[in-house]
């Protein structure tokens, strides 16, 4: 689904750092990160545990939690900074404009209230709407989310839901006032292959029919390659790499995406063994200098070891990686085997 | 060797952990640290330090009597700094002995009410069944009744069997016994709160996989993550069963007032205190005031601290 | 593969475990609730050669958990037989044989996180199998020991003295697994060891586990619910549904010619990596509840090609093409086998 080009971006973020301030010195959780989405755009964003993808997304919707804080940048939605906004004010954002669906789905819905409730109870806190509309509306959403028997279940507690219609109901929840941008931080994660397919083909035609923008946080790639527009690759609180998804997922130009894409077990092809990239992601607090793949980077020169890259035009997307810049790697640096 | 390395590893946690660091960091909490553990050393030295024995009545003269602080009081005497009672004791002595009581009872009555909370904890936690529903209901059944009561009673059912002279001499072990039994529903609730949910985490179930017994399973692998609430009560019990025993004490079933414990120093400074002699009433009290406050604190953030992070 | 004809090394015959939800006597009787019983595990038959990667595939709440911890022996079953080597696990066995035969079969579990005791050294974790079997001769030789396990699994000796949050998710699985082999079994039953990890993990963790299987000879139970990765790692996979075996059959077979409309159903939804543009279809319908499963075959009020014999008569396992699949219309011969090719991922 390829999205006009002369499109204003939705949301735009620029130059994002991410810190928390802790005993032993400031930790730069997401350093330097921009990109945009577009309305109706799908934009994955994957990568080891622990690259800081949460954390982007919960700058986003104003959700850090102390004393994580945002350290520089800025976004904004729709052209409107919403970075420094005070909390009373990034709340009703948060609501109207964003929607947040978050992995666990009893996180989001109080077990003590039915699920109409709860959504009456949004609703109305962010449209001018009288109780008996306000219900309407959460029934025709229950009914657009997929929930057989809406008019039943409405007044069914969470507990009383499985667990892939909880996540439904989050999704409702998180579209009571038709928002502009979702933010969905590993929606599927807790649910089922078959209960996935039906959330992923919920969102996807969420922007197709609202033009909604989506950011996906995710590390199942199957779910970004059928749902995303485009991806974001994170390692170590950095974009590693940002392209449209069908080149960052079979012609990837970083290093540390290719290691990606390759570990994925595919139907077809049986090796003796998988793709590996070897050794872990650093600790926050250990983060090499120059580019932080390069002590598991088997393509590594000399300038790795010293210099920081940024992100850079490699062929069909963008990757924060030496090799495409035009001075090189410098001389090749044999990565040691020992590490594991 | 499992108790030992849980041990030391608990250690090498703490003096690396943020639990340190929140300590250094809240004022308050370093002040009631320094204040509970002065409040304890100087109770427990109180042989070398109080300038008086205020219980051998060998030195004791009625002529002392009702002194009123010398640091208050143009009348008072400087061999007795916070004044004296009917008897001539020294009321800072007297609360440096008292105090010493207090806490050896309120620490002892901890131990007591711990061990038999953690035990029926585990065992409630991990069999569950029936020896749940039987531990938890009478749990419950004791909780509807006030600690106080729980402890007026037993001490009223040992003073039946007994006669009041031997009472004295076991009045101690009654007292500590009486409060041990009416605390320990709270650490048995909380352990078995976190073994219920321990046991079914994948590391019990390790253990099982290796045929580890359920005995050797609690204590080496439970019990050290339990730890931690139960700490927290402890610190916030101790206060609790200092103010039960004088309470006890006020009412006259506590301990002798041949040796008084703190609470027994206020209940016989109440008896005069019409007659305006205050201090030998109000200085025991602040200083009862004093520790129960500073231990509270301490465990107060000992909760706050421990709750989220030691993980 | 196995040959069918020698000894099986894992042998599970009409297993069953139900649980009993009931809500507690006085308020079932007061409110007049009838009795619930889950049937997690309900009849399976499983043969497992020696050195064979089985896998156990379905839905979630299928009863591949319940499976997994009957065989190690966390659940007594409530029917049926496990034979481990030729030693059924109910029978009557002394302390020692129970505990050697325990020694040979070994659990890795799903979460890194809980599986490893949070106030242990990593040190202590791996030596307590070796502790509780007595298998060292001295604290040399423990010492030793745990060193090896730590590098047979690619973490360092100055591993040990850590403790678990000093790691990540993937290194503690590797701690689990250290553990696992500490006892030197034989046989490890593996239930959803990479699901809590990411990808580039996972790789590093099935490639250990397959380096391992080939160095020791170990056999392994595996479960998961992600079939790219049962496709990568099994000899034979066992497809489950509502606490029954509908399909057994060699990988290859299963993935390319599908029997069991469930089977076909489940292989529809795995996600499209390729983007070639193939519709990813949901299983239709809800998973019935394991309180009241449907009569006949369970599956019938999903499936599409369900008669009356189905709702009334619980199918047999028959026995096509390497493997065994439980469905009237195979038996009839009304639904032709499907052939089904894919793309290798680039
Ligand atoms: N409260 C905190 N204090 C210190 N560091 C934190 C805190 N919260 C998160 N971090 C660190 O920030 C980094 C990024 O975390 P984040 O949750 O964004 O990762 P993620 O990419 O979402 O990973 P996952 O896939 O595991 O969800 C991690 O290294 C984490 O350790
Ligand atoms: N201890 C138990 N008590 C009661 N019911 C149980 C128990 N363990 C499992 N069950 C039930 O048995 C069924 C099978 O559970 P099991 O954990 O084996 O599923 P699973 O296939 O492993 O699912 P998942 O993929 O979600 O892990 C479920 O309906 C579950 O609710
Ligand atoms: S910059 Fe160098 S070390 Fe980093 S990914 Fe590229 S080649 Fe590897
Ligand atoms: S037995 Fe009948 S209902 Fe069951 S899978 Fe086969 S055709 Fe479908
Ligand atoms: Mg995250
Ligand atoms: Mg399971």
């Amino acid at each position: 689904m390829a999205t006009p080009p002369n499109n204003p971006p939705l949301l735009e973020v620029k130059n994002l750092r991410v810190e928390f301030p802790t005993r032993r010195g400031t930790l730069l959780a997401v350093d330097d990160v921009s990109f945009d989405i577009a309305p109706g755009e799908v934009l994955g964003v994957v990568g080891e545990s622990g690259a800081g993808k949460s954390l982007t997304g919960n700058a986003i919707i104003g959700l850090l939690e102390p004393p994580g804080r945002i350290a520089g940048g800025e976004i904004r939605l729709e052209g409107r900074r919403i970075d420094n906004l005070p909390y009373e004010e990034m709340r009703k954002v948060r609501g109207a404009r964003i929607g947040a669906i978050f992995q666990d789905p009893l996180t989001s819905l109080n077990p003590l209230y039915s699920v109409g409730h709860q959504l009456v109870e949004t609703i109305q806190t962010h449209l001018p709407l009288s109780a008996a509309e306000a219900r309407t509306r959460a029934l025709d959403l229950l009914k657009e989310v997929g929930i057989p028997g809406a008019e039943t279940r409405i007044d069914h507690y969470p507990h009383q839901f499985s667990g892939g219609m909880r996540q439904r109901v989050v999704i409702a929840l998180a579209l009571c006032a038709g928002p502009r941008l979702i933010v969905a931080d590993e929606p599927t994660t807790a649910l089922d292959v078959s209960i996935q397919a039906q959330i992923i083909a919920l969102l996807k035609r969420l922007c197709r029919e609202h033009g909604t923008a989506v950011m996906l946080v995710t590390h199942d790639m199957g779910v970004i390659a059928e749902t995303a527009d485009r991806v974001a690759v994170m390692y170590a609180g950095r974009i590693a790499e940002i392209g449209p998804v069908r080149d960052v997922v079979k012609h990837a130009k970083h290093p540390y995406t290719k290691g990606l894409m390759g570990s994925i077990p595919s139907l077809g092809v049986r090796t003796e063994r998988l793709t590996q990239i070897d050794g872990a992601m650093p600790r926050l607090t250990e983060i090499p200098q120059g580019c932080a793949f390069n002590p598991r980077c088997t393509a590594r020169g000399s300038r790795c070891l010293v210099e920081r890259p940024d992100l850079m035009a490699a062929g069909t997307t963008r990757a924060a990686c030496w090799l495409h810049d035009r001075g090189g790697i410098g001389a090749p640096v044999v990565k040691e085997t020992a590490d594991a | 060797m499992a108790a030992r390395s849980a041990l030391s590893g608990w250690l090498h946690r703490a003096a690396d952990s943020d639990v340190w660091w929140s300590f250094k960091s809240s004022p308050m909490t370093v002040a009631a640290a320094v204040a509970t553990f002065l409040i304890v050393a100087v109770a427990f030295l109180s042989p070398v330090l109080a300038p008086h024995t205020p219980f051998d009545p060998a030195t004791l003269s009625l002529t002392d009597g009702l002194k009123p602080p010398a640091m208050l009081s143009a009348d008072g005497d400087w061999a007795f700094p916070l004044g004296t009672d009917d008897q001539g004791r020294d009321i800072l002595s007297s609360i440096m002995y008292g105090t010493r009581l207090s806490l050896v009872v309120g620490l002892a009555s901890v131990v007591v009410a711990m061990t038999l909370g953690i035990t029926l904890g585990l065992l409630s936690g991990y069999l569950g069944g029936a020896v749940d529903a039987l531990i938890m209901r009478v749990a419950d059944v004791q909780l509807t009744f006030p600690a106080i009561l729980v402890a007026l009673l037993i001490d009223g059912i040992v003073r039946g069997i007994i006669s009041v002279k031997r009472h004295d001499e076991i009045a101690i072990y009654v007292i500590v016994g009486a409060i041990g039994l009416s605390f320990w529903v709270q650490y048995a609730r909380t352990v078995r709160g976190s073994v219920m949910v321990e046991k079914n985490k994948e590391y019990v179930q390790a253990a099982r996989v290796i045929g580890l017994s359920p005995l050797l399973i609690m204590v080496r692998h439970v019990l050290p993550n339990v730890t931690g609430p139960v700490l927290v009560i402890a610190t916030i019990n101790l206060g609790l069963a200092i103010i039960t025993e004088a309470t006890l004490s006020f009412l006259g079933v506590g301990l002798p007032s041949t040796e008084p414990s703190l609470g027994t120093l206020i209940r016989l400074g109440n008896e005069v205190l019409q007659s305006g002699d205050w201090w030998i009433t109000v200085f025991p009290g602040v200083t009862l005031a004093a520790l129960v406050l500073a231990v509270n604190l301490l465990g107060d953030w000992l909760r706050d601290a421990l709750n989220p992070k030691l993980r | 593969m196995p040959d069918g004809s020698g000894t099986q090394f894992v042998r599970i015959a009409g297993l069953k475990r139900y649980f009993d939800v009931s809500a507690p006597w006085l308020v079932r009787m007061i409110e007049r609730r009838p009795r619930q019983i889950v049937q997690a595990v309900d009849g399976i038959d499983i043969e497992i050669a020696k050195g064979e990667t089985f896998s156990l595939v379905g839905e979630s709440g299928c009863g591949k958990s319940t499976v997994a911890r009957l065989v190690v022996g966390l659940y007594p079953p409530t029917a049926g037989t496990i034979e481990f080597d030729g030693n059924d696990m109910a029978g009557r066995h002394s302390r020692a044989d129970m505990a050697a035969l325990r020694r040979r079969m070994q659990m890795i579990f799903q979460d890194p996180y809980a599986s490893l005791n949070p106030r242990w050294r990593v040190f202590d974790i791996i030596a307590e199998p070796i502790r509780a079997f007595g298998l060292s001769k001295d604290k040399a030789d423990l010492q030793k020991r745990v060193e090896d396990l730590l590098r047979q699994v690619r973490l360092t000796p100055a591993d040990g003295r850590k403790f678990p949050h000093e790691f990540s998710g993937g290194q503690r699985q590797r701690v689990s697994i250290a553990r696992a082999l500490a006892s030197q079994p034989e046989f490890l039953v593996c239930d959803e060891p990479t699901s809590a990890l990411d990808v580039s993990v996972q790789a590093q963790i099935l490639n250990l586990m397959v380096d391992l299987q080939r160095r020791f000879g170990l056999t392994y139970l595996f479960i998961s619910h992600n079939l790219a990765v049962v496709y990568h790692i099994s000899t034979r996979v066992g497809v489950m549904y509502l606490g029954r075996l509908v399909e057994v059959a060699p990988t290859e077979t299963l993935f390319t010619r599908p029997k069991h409309p469930y089977t076909r159903m489940l292989l529809d939804t795995i996600p499209d990596l390729d983007m070639t543009g193939r519709q990813r279809s949901p299983v239709a319908g809800e998973v019935p509840s394991p309180i009241n499963p449907p009569s006949g075959c369970t599956f019938h009020p999903r499936c599409p090609f369900a008669n009356d014999r189905c709702k009334a008569e619980r199918p047999k396992a028959l026995s096509i093409e390497g493997g065994t699949v439980a469905c009237h219309a195979i038996e009839e011969g009304r639904l032709p086998v499907e052939e089904r090719t894919y793309v290798a991922n680039s």
